[in-house]
């Protein structure tokens, strides 16, 4: 089980980009993060992953403190960030370095097979597609089993219709070990298709605002108005958490809401 | 259904490339041989010229005259043991001058500090034109091989300080976080991120520095020397034999370029991941 205690970050610069988040997430649910730009999200993230430690308050994986990278914690970033001088099969294997060879061989081909790019192993980062670095990425985090992945927008670089396709893929692949998965995006549906619980986030210092629980059975259809219901609530929280952005009237706070228009 | 998809990707796969690659290999033969027209041409045209009695060759002795100074210094040994000594001279400066570098240059590109307290005093130093340094070298090394090396050296120390420390200072940080996220030792760290990722850089450094390297082993050679294929300039000039010094310089050209080859061919297998459109 993942803790978060009052978990704050001020950064070198005297920004308090989160002001004390507290949270419980269980072995193997999806949390999805969403919230206005620059209200914290990836901060957040980038505390619980031990890469930009909280200044203030715990992370417990399992009541273990995080405070640096863990082995139990996997990483997927807004950018595949292959490594381009591994081939494919390298990148994947990049987390296994003190692994046997064979074992390293065997568990590398059974990933790639699993995000659908087994033929692709010796290829060079620099001849896939967009979305096929960012499978051989997710592959890679997934590689050396963690029971946390982390996940900041990572398909937000994508087109819609490769997006829904990784959704998938990415369902499936957790479906395998059932890691737990916490999921900062921008786009609603894509928080309401995989999470079993939505976490909107409110800025200046980032706090969570609402939580939804989304309790639809998997697979989730888009068009359907249960679906449809969850995605109200959820875009109800988001604007309230906006107008709450608003409140400061230091014109800083408009500029974040005009930003959020786009949903 | 996957099998069959399979065999004809597979076969697919096979024919195609073969093609191109065959057309490819003619290509890469043939582009060479285009850099050799304007050359091959005029040293043509030259020998005609005095063949023809047009001019006397003299001073410009035609190719004829260059290729057979060239066969009597071989056989005499002289071109051999000048060119070895030559030779000697640039890898003992190089390999010093790279050596300081790499570790100066990488110092300085991963610690701040440490960039604060040397770079300033290096600038300073690179302002200074090497070759004036050659008569405090030899007031402080003499006349014989110390000083010749250690002007080697300093040439070959700029562009690759230069090029190790920007390129450690432009590693990729993202890269680097994803080592960090894979929980690297700090030797992981460097063996699996760093090293790869200033490699096409250093490359790059190495081969300006050699390019220096030559260059200052001809202008310490030419300063004095009692052998090297700086010494076959002045010795021809000397004895007012322009064939000899065409052929220390065609010898400075041909061990130069093979020089700077063989860093390209040894570096080529560690940086098929560039992207080709650098390597053509
Ligand atoms: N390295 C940093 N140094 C100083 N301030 C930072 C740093 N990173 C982020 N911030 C600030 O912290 C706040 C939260 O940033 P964060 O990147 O977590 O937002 P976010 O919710 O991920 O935004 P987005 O949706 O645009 O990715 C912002 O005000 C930002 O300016
Ligand atoms: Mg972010």
């Amino acid at each position: 089980m993942l803790v978060l205690d009052r978990v704050s970050k001020t950064y070198p610069n005297g920004v308090h980009a989160l002001g004390g988040v507290s949270v419980e997430v269980d072995l193997g649910e999806i949390v999805a993060v969403i919230g206005g730009s620059g209200c914290g999200k990836s901060t957040l993230l980038r505390a619980v992953s031990g890469l930009d430690p909280a200044s203030e308050g715990t992370v417990l994986l399992d009541g273990e403190r995080i405070t640096a990278p863990h082995e139990k914690i996997g990483i997927i970033f807004q950018e595949p960030r292959l490594l381009p001088w591994l081939k494919v099969a390298g990148n994947v294997g990049f987390g296994l370095g003190d692994r046997p060879r064979q074992e390293r061989a065997v568990r590398v081909a059974t990933a790639l097979e699993r995000v659908g790019l087994a033929d692709k192993a010796t290829m060079w980062p620099r001849e896939l597609s967009g979305g096929q670095a960012q499978r051989v990425a997710i592959a890679r985090a997934l590689v050396p089993r963690p029971q946390l992945l982390l996940l900041d927008e990572p398909f937000s670089a994508l087109d819609a219709f490769t997006r829904t396709d990784l959704q998938d893929h990415l369902l499936n692949l957790w479906a395998d070990a059932k890691p737990t998965l916490i999921l900062v995006t921008h786009d609603v549906d894509e928080a309401i298709v995989l999470a079993d619980r939505v976490m909107v986030m409110c800025p200046r210092p980032g706090r969570i605002f609402d939580a939804i629980a989304v309790d639809l059975p998997r697979p989730r259809d888009r068009q359907s108005a249960a679906f449809d219901f969850v995605k109200r609530r959820v875009l109800a929280a988001l604007d309230r958490s906006l107008s709450r952005a608003v409140q400061p009237a230091d014109g800083e706070g408009k500029a974040s809401a005009g930003a959020a228009l786009w949903w | 259904m996957s099998l069959v998809t399979m065999t004809i990707a597979a076969e697919e796969r096979g024919a195609v490339p073969a093609e191109r690659a065959a057309s490819r290999k003619w290509a890469r033969l043939a582009r060479p041989v285009l850099g050799l027209v304007l050359p091959v041409m005029l040293a043509v045209a030259w020998e005609f010229v005095v063949r023809m009695g047009w001019a006397s060759g003299r001073l410009a002795p035609p190719p004829s005259v260059i290729f057979q100074e060239f066969v009597d210094l071989a056989r005499s040994g002289d071109l051999q043991r000048n060119t070895l000594v030559t030779l000697g001279r640039v890898a003992a400066g190089f390999g010093c001058g790279v050596a300081v570098a790499t570790i100066v240059g990488a110092a300085a590109g991963y610690s701040p500090l440490i960039r604060r307290l040397l770079d300033p005093s290096l600038q300073a130093l690179r302002a200074i034109p090497s070759i004036a340094w050659v008569p405090l070298f030899v007031l402080w090394l003499g006349i014989f091989e110390a000083s010749k090396i250690t002007l080697i050296a300093v040439g070959v120390f700029f562009p690759v300080y230069l090029g190790v420390m920007g390129a450690i200072q432009s590693v990729d940080r993202k890269l680097v976080e994803v080592g960090r996220a894979f929980r690297l030792s700090d030797v992981q760290m460097v063996r699996r991120i760093l090293l790869p990722a200033v490699l096409p850089a250093y490359v790059i450094a190495l081969r300006s520095g050699l390019g220096l390297g030559w260059m200052f082993v001809a202008a310490a050679e030419l300063l004095g020397a009692s052998e090297g294929l700086g010494y076959l300039l002045l010795d021809g000039q000397e004895l007012g034999k322009p064939a000899e010094i065409v052929a220390a310089i065609v010898a400075f050209a041909v061990v130069g370029k093979a020089t700077d080859w063989l860093i390209a061919l040894a570096a080529a297998p560690f940086l098929r991941w560039e992207d080709v459109v650098r390597q053509e």
